[in-house]
């Protein structure tokens, strides 16, 4: 009888979480949806006031798309994007590896408070830096060009990356670099044979990440650039798609989600490095 | 056991006096090669995040056109500007109240999945995940099309439902609640996450040690889950606190800071300032406000991450 209570009890303990889940679900995914469905409905059934606006009534049509990739600066944007994204993770990536590698491994005068340092870099909002930015990538003659933003990224991602490798390099057992060192591997052939293929989940957990905020970073683009033909796509999106003049609703959302596109389908295959870099940042030191 | 075989056989080769220059050639060669390592992380942090914070509290001392010195003349003028104490009282609200909805929504979040067996877990955390993996300007811009008031979704609902209509933007009161509840959709899943990974390194046998005392689920909430989540939650409560107190895209597409400037944040307000308004110097001011406040928060968040680390 005893068991049965605890079985009922579980029972509705499992329906109440479903029920709450179906709440926060609705709450979560409504909004995609709805940037969804509306790109996909023709202008004149968005700016008709009849009907239900929650579904799409007179039939599904690409019409937006085929105009943001055909009639907009999307598509320049979209490279844009690509190349400060790629360059940005690949150097951010290379400083990361090289300083997480030697404030976890080689101690040296100062390498803990540098890595104090490093953590509190990390918790440095961008809204307090990206006026005193503006004129350095003033100086340097880089305003309106998408090379400010190849500068300035890896600002945002190299404190974190380097946090979380010092946290997975540090968990590496000494006994591994004892053997290789035995077997007279310089360090940097320790770093490359060894410590990066172990530490490949926390490598991967910082390209994520290094990825994510450079594609999505908007305050940047938004300060530093205002030529249609070197924005980015967050910038690029909220700035030129939004039109005064004509309903620009569908162009708006289907721009928003293809821009939106590749942090999300990376993240839906990679889910658990992506989850793991968020919590070891935190957890581990 | 047949490590310490090959290591004796490997030192006997050598002569000790060439074994100990190999050793200070190897400390030397360490050392060296370690501040080289970290030399680009140096580089790119004193350059772009040291200089520039630095440089942003001598710009703050300038006059409009950055010719003449004026001291505190800046933060004199934002003091006595009624704009100015807006912004500081909506980024505290702002701030307070987001934080406390996505952490109480994240703590309920992640006790509900908790429960489920664990492939549904991996389903449901995929999807409420969502939010915190788009672009932030991107997904806001959703919003924005969502709140408004004729053509879109929430005023036909709340019309057929209530025949009620809401200026969601244009009203300063709905707006500032519009702001904050696209930030709590944004981060709740963050907390959800945090919160997650730190029940599930709660060791399981607590709960039976409480079971078999006949604790309630509640005592068991306030006397295991909360004391062994303690932590995160303060760290993860700090951190939100920070990026939610700077927070820049979602009030800069959602509002622009208006209604009259009733949705400003320090950051929003500073871009208006420095770079649309070309006021460098006072939009410098602005954003320098922030920093008391991050480094007290900061301060506390490195005292938590080092308690952890000492647990760990």
């Amino acid at each position: 009888m005893f068991s049965s209570s605890m079985r009922t009890n579980r029972r509705w303990a499992l329906l109440l979480a479903y029920a709450c889940l179906a709440v926060f679900a609705v709450f979560t995914l409504f909004p995609p949806y709805y940037m969804l469905i509306t790109s996909l409905k023709t202008n004149e059934e968005i700016a008709a006031q009849a009907g239900i606006p929650l579904i799409i009534q007179d039939g599904p049509t690409l019409f937006h798309y085929i105009d943001l990739l055909t009639n907009t600066y999307f598509l320049v944007y979209f490279k844009n994007t690509i190349i400060v994204t790629v360059i940005s993770v690949g150097v951010s990536m290379f400083v990361s590896v090289l300083a997480g590698y030697s404030l976890a491994r080689m101690r040296f005068w100062g390498s803990t408070v540098m890595a104090t340092g490093v953590f509190l870099t990390y918790l440095v909002p961008e809204t307090l830096l990206f006026i005193p930015l503006f004129k350095v990538i003033g100086a340097m003659h880089l305003l309106n060009t998408y090379w400010a933003l190849v500068v300035v990224f890896p600002t945002l991602a190299v404190p974190f990356c380097t946090w979380i490798l010092i946290g997975y390099f540090s968990s590496i057992p000494k006994e591994l670099d004892e053997a290789a060192l035995i077997d007279g591997a310089s360090h940097l052939q320790m770093l490359v044979k060894i410590f990066i293929p172990v530490a490949m989940p926390g490598i991967i957990a910082a390209t994520i990440f290094a990825f994510t905020v450079s594609w999505a970073n908007f305050l940047y683009p938004m300060a530093f650039i205002y030529s249609n033909d070197q924005n980015v796509l967050t910038a690029g999106t909220v700035t030129t798609l939004i039109r005064g003049d004509v309903f620009h609703w569908g162009g708006l959302m289907s721009g928003a989600l293809l821009a939106a596109a590749p942090p999300v389908i990376l993240y839906a295959f990679l889910m658990d490095y992506y989850i793991s870099g968020l919590t070891t940042g935190a957890t581990k030191g | 056991m047949t490590q310490p075989v090959v290591r004796e056989s490997g030192g006997l080769g050598i002569p000790a006096g060439e074994r100990a220059s190999r050793f200070q050639r190897f400390m030397w060669r360490r050392s060296t090669l370690a501040v080289v390592l970290v030399l680009p992380l140096v580089i790119i942090i004193t350059g772009l995040v040291v200089y520039p914070f630095f440089y942003s509290l001598y710009l703050s001392t300038l006059n409009r056109r950055e010719t003449q010195f004026v001291g505190l003349g800046n933060f004199r003028f934002l003091f006595n500007r009624d704009t100015f104490w807006m912004v500081v009282r909506q980024s505290v609200l702002f701030a307070l109240t987001a934080v406390a909805f996505k952490a109480m929504i994240g703590f309920v979040l992640a006790h509900v999945i908790n429960v489920l067996p664990d492939k549904r877990q991996r389903l449901w955390r995929g999807m409420m995940l969502v939010p915190w993996v788009m672009p932030p300007a991107l997904s806001t811009l959703g919003w924005w099309w969502l709140f408004d008031p004729t053509y879109s979704a929430f005023n036909w609902i709340l019309g057929t439902l209530f025949g009620a209509h809401v200026a969601w933007l244009s009203d300063p009161g709905w707006a500032r609640f519009s702001v904050i509840l696209v930030n709590v959709w944004y981060g709740a899943p963050f907390f959800l996450i945090m919160y997650l990974a730190a029940l599930k390194s709660v060791p399981p046998d607590l709960y039976e040690a409480a079971d078999i005392d006949g604790a309630s689920a509640v005592q068991k909430l306030r006397h295991v889950t909360l004391p062994m989540m303690r932590n995160i939650i303060s760290i993860t409560v700090l951190f939100s606190t920070i990026v939610t107190f700077a927070n820049f895209d979602i009030v800069r597409v959602l509002t622009q800071g208006g209604p009259r400037n009733t949705t400003h944040l320090f950051g929003t307000w500073s871009f208006k300032i420095g770079i649309e308004g070309g006021d460098v110097p006072l939009g410098a001011s602005v954003s320098l406000f922030m920093f008391p406040i991050l480094a007290v928060l900061a301060f506390f968040i490195l005292r938590n991450v080092r308690k952890r680390t000492a647990e760990v």
